[in-house]
């Protein structure tokens, strides 16, 4: 009879030191996906639909996620499409998941093309949107063909910093004048990897969405 | 560093120098490492035996300790199976007795039925006519040939057979009146035989039940007095009882871990703590869980209110009123948990349709969606909540090896320890012995090493020892 006393204390406090000792391990994970929508690369904003019915497909609870367009200006609020952080109810996430969709198909079918491209304007407002979540995990995805066109009077000679930040470029098109001169092409991705990784940030580039799971 | 180079050693020569300095130390030295080996060996020899004498000390004490808690353990549970045995005989004799009078009765009035229709049946010889003395006197004249007589004689036969007949007749009647009566008692006697086989058998039972109790009682003195017998039962049958319950323990943990994979998701819904961990779990798992074991605790105090386990005494001993009660609000919070996980599996299904149809809609799979939908759902539906409800309750029956398992455990655990403590005492003598023999081993080997000197030592012995015989025969012949 001692040793089913001791195993019954054992029990609970071993449930007491669960409830008191409550280790907050942040697993979350927040996504910052801009969208460029200049010129005739808002052609290829099914494929931007795609990764994102992935992106929310493998998204958990307490995860965040924010789609922004690439515009002119794109260091705004208002350029955030749409944006999440899921509950912890099943149900509940279900519904958002299901109300994000439609948000982005709605964007999609109204969306007009830009006359400038500022992805560094998208990706400081995308820093500021995931420092603002914390998450665990924090990953910036740029849907774009990464050819950056600032409007006049912008600038933005600003340095990132991108500690513990994974910053991803999907569907890197090559524009005409990369099949001319393909080195073009290299440059550009050269010139953002160096920009990223000097900011401390991790830089990936992912051309094949066949291959998305990468992204997690 | 120093090595033999640098005392001119390398060469063969150097090396037989430095081996016969080497003997010739050790020969000097013989005496002493001698004295130290054997002391050294000894001291070894004699640790090891007072280590495993100490050892075997306390194994005894946990043997007798062993020894008895076994018996205690065993005249508990013999003292229990004698009780429940008196119990059942309790019963059947109350429930006899309390039907005796009824009995009683019942036979008494067979009985009389009986008396009566035997006494109904009684054949009573019939009565002769009167007339017929009139007629043998009559029949007694003598005819001498009187044709009147003759006539006479024949009108009196003729009525004679005519009364014999109707005497007959009515015989007959009576007799049959007389085998209707006999044939009534039958039923009485069937009836009366159906019950005293019924108290043929429960006497038959009783009997039964007291020849169970002498072997119990057997085997409960057996148990007193500590026999070797008893206690070799009881280790056998404590080791049985040990690899059962941890067989049955392991398919209840089965069981439970197949009710929290029901039961933890659709908790979520309910609790939320998906987001972040508390010891590497989710706040809906350890929901899960807490509420699991809740339910196996309940069903351990139901198992205890109801008398079926004896885990904790002090259920036990409660008045029955108040046990009777406690395992009634027991089992209410006990069939409110299962209602709660039989909810919590339908909600599980609502859950899993609807990561289904998002999944298929995020897939863009439109027609997927819709099926799933349409699709019929009822049949697991029904079986993840009738899974949900059944699960406590098949839960609550792992109090009976639970308790079983912690009893044979100590045995167990006991036989385990001797066993141990056996195994380290027949080492510590084995290395002991392994010192003793290795020391004098030694001996004989430090011996090998320097032979050439004691050989040497042996023959200068030997000379000297023939000299002084000479030298003591000289003198012996001089003198």
């Amino acid at each position: 009879m001692k040793l089913i006393r001791k195993i019954i204390v054992l029990i609970s406090f071993t449930i007491l030191m669960s409830c008191s000792n409550e280790q907050n391990i942040n697993q979350s994970h927040g996504i910052y996906m801009l969208l460029d929508t200049s010129g005739t690369y808002t052609q290829e904003l099914k494929q931007a639909q795609r990764v994102i019915s992935f992106s929310l497909l493998k998204m958990k609870p307490g995860d965040s996620f924010a789609v922004a367009r690439v515009d002119t200006g794109s260091f705004s609020e208002k350029d955030i499409i749409t944006k999440v952080t899921f509950e912890d109810r099943p149900s509940q996430m279900n519904q958002q998941k299901r109300n994000f969709l439609q948000n982005i198909d709605e964007f999609v079918k109204t969306v007009k093309g830009s006359a400038y491209t500022d992805i560094t304007g998208g990706i400081l407002q995308g820093m500021e949107y995931l420092n603002e979540r914390d998450p665990g995990k924090k990953t910036i995805l740029i849907f774009s063909d990464l050819k950056e066109e600032l409007g006049k009077g912008y600038k933005r000679d600003i340095d990132f910093q991108l500690q513990g930040y994974r910053v991803i470029a999907l569907n890197v098109t090559k524009l005409r004048s990369d099949n001319i001169d393909p080195k073009e092409y290299l440059d550009r991705l050269e010139h953002w990897r160096k920009r990223v990784e000097s900011a401390g940030g991790e830089w990936k580039v992912i051309n094949d969405l066949e291959r998305l799971e990468k992204l997690f | 560093m120093l090595s033999l180079d640098s005392f001119g050693l390398s060469s063969p020569l150097g090396i037989v120098l430095m081996l016969v300095v080497a003997i010739i130390a050790l020969y000097v030295s013989r005496q002493p490492a001698h004295r130290a080996i054997i002391s050294f060996s000894k001291v070894i020899h004699n640790a090891m035996r007072l280590s495993a004498k100490s050892i075997m000390a306390v194994e005894s004490r946990l043997s007798n300790r062993n020894r008895e808690v076994l018996l205690e353990a065993g005249r508990e549970a013999k003292e229990r199976m004698i009780e429940r045995e008196f119990e059942r005989i309790d019963a059947t004799v109350r429930r006899d007795l309390s039907e005796y009078p009824a009995m009683h009765r019942l036979l008494s009035e067979e009985i009389t039925e009986i008396e009566q229709d035997y006494q109904a049946s009684i054949e009573t010889p019939p009565e002769p006519p009167g007339w017929v003395k009139a007629v043998d006197a009559v029949a007694k004249i003598p005819s001498k040939g009187d044709p009147m007589v003759g006539n006479v004689l024949e009108d009196i036969h003729a009525s004679l057979n005519k009364a014999n007949k109707a005497a007959t007749k009515e015989y007959r009647k009576a007799s049959h009146k007389r085998h209707e009566h006999l044939r009534k008692m039958m039923p009485h006697w069937r009836k009366l035989l159906t019950v005293l086989t019924r108290a043929d058998k429960n006497v038959t039972s009783i009997l039964s039940r007291s020849n169970t109790i002498d072997q119990h009682m057997q085997e409960y003195e057996s148990i007193t007095n500590g026999t070797d017998k008893a206690i070799r039962i009881l280790s056998s049958s404590s080791l049985q009882h040990f690899f059962t319950s941890l067989f049955v323990m392991i398919i209840a943990a089965g069981i439970a871990m197949v009710n929290f994979q029901l039961i933890a998701r659709p908790m979520s819904e309910m609790v939320g703590g998906t987001t972040s961990l508390f010891l590497g779990f989710y706040l809906n798992q350890i929901a899960a869980m807490v509420m699991i074991l809740v339910e196996m605790t309940l069903g351990i105090f139901l198992m205890e209110s109801l008398r079926i386990t004896k885990l904790f005494p002090i259920v036990g001993s409660l008045n029955d009123k108040l046990r009777i009660r406690i395992a009634w609000f027991l089992f209410i919070m006990l069939l409110f948990l299962a209602t709660i996980e039989a909810g919590l599996g339908f909600t599980r299904e609502i859950l899993m349709e609807a990561d289904q149809a998002t999944n298929a809609l995020l897939r863009g799979e439109e027609a997927g969606a819709a099926a799933l939908e349409s699709s019929v759902t009822w049949i697991t539906t029904g079986s993840q909540m009738a899974l949900g409800f059944i699960l406590p309750f098949v839960l609550m029956f792992v109090a009976i090896p639970f308790e079983t398992f912690v009893q044979s455990f100590r045995t167990v655990l006991g036989i385990i320890a001797v066993g141990s403590l056996r195994t380290v005492a027949w080492s510590l003598r084995f290395v002991g012995t392994l010192f003793k023999f290795s020391g004098k081993s030694l001996l004989h080997v430090y011996d090998l090493i320097i032979f050439v000197p004691l050989f040497i030592e042996q023959k200068i012995k030997n000379k000297q020892f023939n000299n002084s015989v000479l030298t003591d025969e000289v003198r012996g012949v001089k003198a």
